[in-house]
């Protein structure tokens, strides 16, 4: 096991985390559930490549694009929600999967089945970023990915998701803007969807159709369930739990997807709120921990 | 003619939309829980029958009317061992357990029969129908007469005896049909018997129409089925058998149109999503 698979399934990891906040804010504030977020992963990882290698645009010049890009489809594709109810929501992001993937599958300007190959490594000052640059470059983008979503937590705009998550007629009743607050929602969501994209293209080096399929929303929704819905350290554990316990026990990679379904059904059915979310078993036990040991390190006991 | 050609292709595969959709339909309107692991069912009638092809033996029907219990069963087992539990929680609760269920399946689908297509050699002795104008094939006109044969039974069963007027009741109101003495476990559990084993029905007939089986034959024909169900007004067997088929037709007649080199299947997806934003109770919805 050397230093650089280490910083390769960090990498990996560092960019599902960023996923797994940005459906966060989607599914976890908003009630949004959302099974398409593969579709706005891949918007992200195409747009990057498509800057990248056929405008010749370096990674941060095409960055602020790509962010822009996914935004404005994310408010487009937002747009059902307004109209449809939670179950019927999650229909259409399904269909999200199978419409984007088959744009980029049919149409020749996304490369179609052959993918999108050669996309260069971003540079720093000149110099490409090496693999512990690469994965310095993704947690500082994770970093900024979790200040962000602690500051978002703690705006007006997150309360306004919770309320009409629970229940929209009550939110409207208290004055709420529902349909703004869900187009946030799927804005911010999809920007952030779009960073983890540009991240993953640049560093795999090629896109390809098939990598941002139905079967990563799942895994992506199963991380976020897994943690704790609605929770920063609960998406960013999920992640982590995931992504990288399969590597660690190489004999679970073959069984990953029945992995990722049962912890989906498992979970709802035992531990709604996830492994920390609020009020979770293990997130109460480790705060009761916690503080037994401040109480014993204050009262100068062993 | 090409035309009538083109239909026959459209009713066969508006069969198999029809039949699967039932099922959802059926739970949604009584339990208002997107099923999604109806998907899973179909693959598992399939594998069942091929099962019994592959070990047992080459007869369809005794294929047929396995695939057709077992998926009824799993049904009712994920009924009564899942669903049942959650169904006071929050929506989104059952939902992605549900999600969950097709996902685990699929894999264990994956795992126990291989990545690979299976091919599905039953026989069958049946005749075709060959005019002029058009060609029906034995496995096409076994689709079109056994479907036709399963919707006269469920409009039977739905408008004509007591497990029907249950179904009705639950759809309208499940705790007020439970306060004047309908036994709801019982009729939601028949409910998922029923429906399961139309769409197991469906995964075998596909299964002998396409002459293979594989772990992911369910995705994109379920999530199609869920369009059916969208389309056809939730929760109204009716509409969902009307909608199965305009569904096939449009598939079948853009999919044939020369210029059209859009994937077919994205076409349900396009739809589903226009009809949510502009008719979002369904084609033939009145809710």
């Amino acid at each position: 096991m050397t230093l650089g698979y280490l910083l390769t399934v960090g990498t990996f990891t560092g960019i599902f985390m960023i996923l797994t906040l940005s459906l966060n804010i989607l599914t976890g504030y908003a009630k949004q559930v959302s099974l398409g977020h593969a579709a706005f992963f891949g918007i992200g990882a195409y747009a990057a490549a498509i800057l990248a290698t056929k405008f010749g645009l370096s990674f941060w010049a095409a960055l602020p694009c790509v962010v822009a890009v996914t935004t404005v489809v994310g408010i487009f594709l937002g747009l059902p929600s307004l109209r449809v109810s939670h179950d019927f929501l999650v229909l259409s992001t399904i269909g999200l999967n199978f419409i984007v993937g088959s744009v980029f599958k049919y149409f020749s300007f996304f490369g179609g089945s052959m993918g999108i190959v050669d996309i260069p490594t971003p540079t720093f000052f000149g110099k490409a970023f090496g693999t512990v640059g690469y994965f310095g470059l993704t947690f500082a983008f994770v970093t900024l990915a979790v200040l962000t979503s602690i500051y978002f937590s703690r705006t007006w705009g997150r309360l306004a998701m919770e309320a009409f998550g629970e229940d929209e007629t009550a939110a409207k009743a208290m004055g709420i803007n529902v349909a703004k607050f869900k187009i946030y929602a799927f804005a911010i969501s999809s920007a952030y969807a779009g960073i983890a994209g540009a991240l993953w293209a640049h560093y795999v080096g090629s896109v390809f159709p098939e990598n941002f399929g139905f079967d990563r929303s799942i895994d992506i929704l199963a991380m976020l369930v897994l943690g704790g819905l609605g929770t920063i350290r609960g998406a960013v554990f999920g992640a982590l739990l995931l992504q990288v316990l399969p590597e660690a026990l190489r004999f679970i990679q073959d069984y990953r997807m029945l992995v990722s379904g049962a912890v989906l059904a498992l979970m709802m059915v035992f531990q709604p709120m996830g492994l920390l979310g609020k009020g979770s078993f293990l997130y109460l036990r480790s705060l009761g921990i916690l503080r037994h040991f401040r109480r014993g390190v204050a009262s100068g006991a062993p | 003619m090409d035309f009538l050609q083109q239909l026959v292709f459209a009713l066969v595969l508006g069969s198999s939309y029809a039949l699967i959709a039932i099922g959802l339909t059926m739970v949604y309107g009584i339990l208002k829980v997107l099923h999604v692991a109806h998907a899973g069912i179909y693959t598992l009638g399939a594998y069942m029958a091929l099962l019994v092809v592959t070990h047992l033996t080459r007869n369809f029907w005794v294929a047929l009317l396995l695939g057709m219990v077992a998926a009824g069963l799993a049904g009712v087992l994920i009924y009564r061992g899942v669903y049942y539990y959650i169904l006071r929680r929050p929506r989104i609760v059952p939902l992605i357990v549900s999600i969950g269920i097709f996902t685990a399946m699929n894999e264990l689908f994956r795992l126990l029969f291989g990545p690979y297509q299976h091919a599905f050699p039953a026989v069958l002795r049946f005749p075709m129908v060959i005019t002029p104008y058009f060609l029906i094939t034995q496995k096409q006109l076994l689709i079109i007469v056994l479907t036709t044969f399963f919707l006269l039974m469920l409009y039977l069963v739905l408008n004509k005896t007591r497990v029907g007027l249950a179904w009705q009741a639950c759809s309208q109101d499940l705790s007020m049909a439970g306060a004047v003495g309908v036994p709801v476990d019982w009729a939601v559990a028949l409910n998922f018997l029923l429906g399961s084993a139309l769409a197991g029905a469906a995964g075998v007939l596909m299964a002998f129409y396409r002459n293979m089986v594989y772990p992911t034959m369910g995705n994109v024909v379920a999530y199609k089925a869920f369009v059916v169900v969208v389309l056809g007004g939730f929760g109204s067997v009716r509409g969902s058998v009307i909608a199965g088929m305009l569904l096939a037709l449009v598939e079948t007649f853009l999919g044939s149109l020369e210029w059209f080199n859009f994937p077919r299947d994205a076409i349900a997806f396009l739809l589903l999503i226009l009809v949510l934003m502009f008719r979002p109770k369904g084609l033939f919805g009145r809710l």
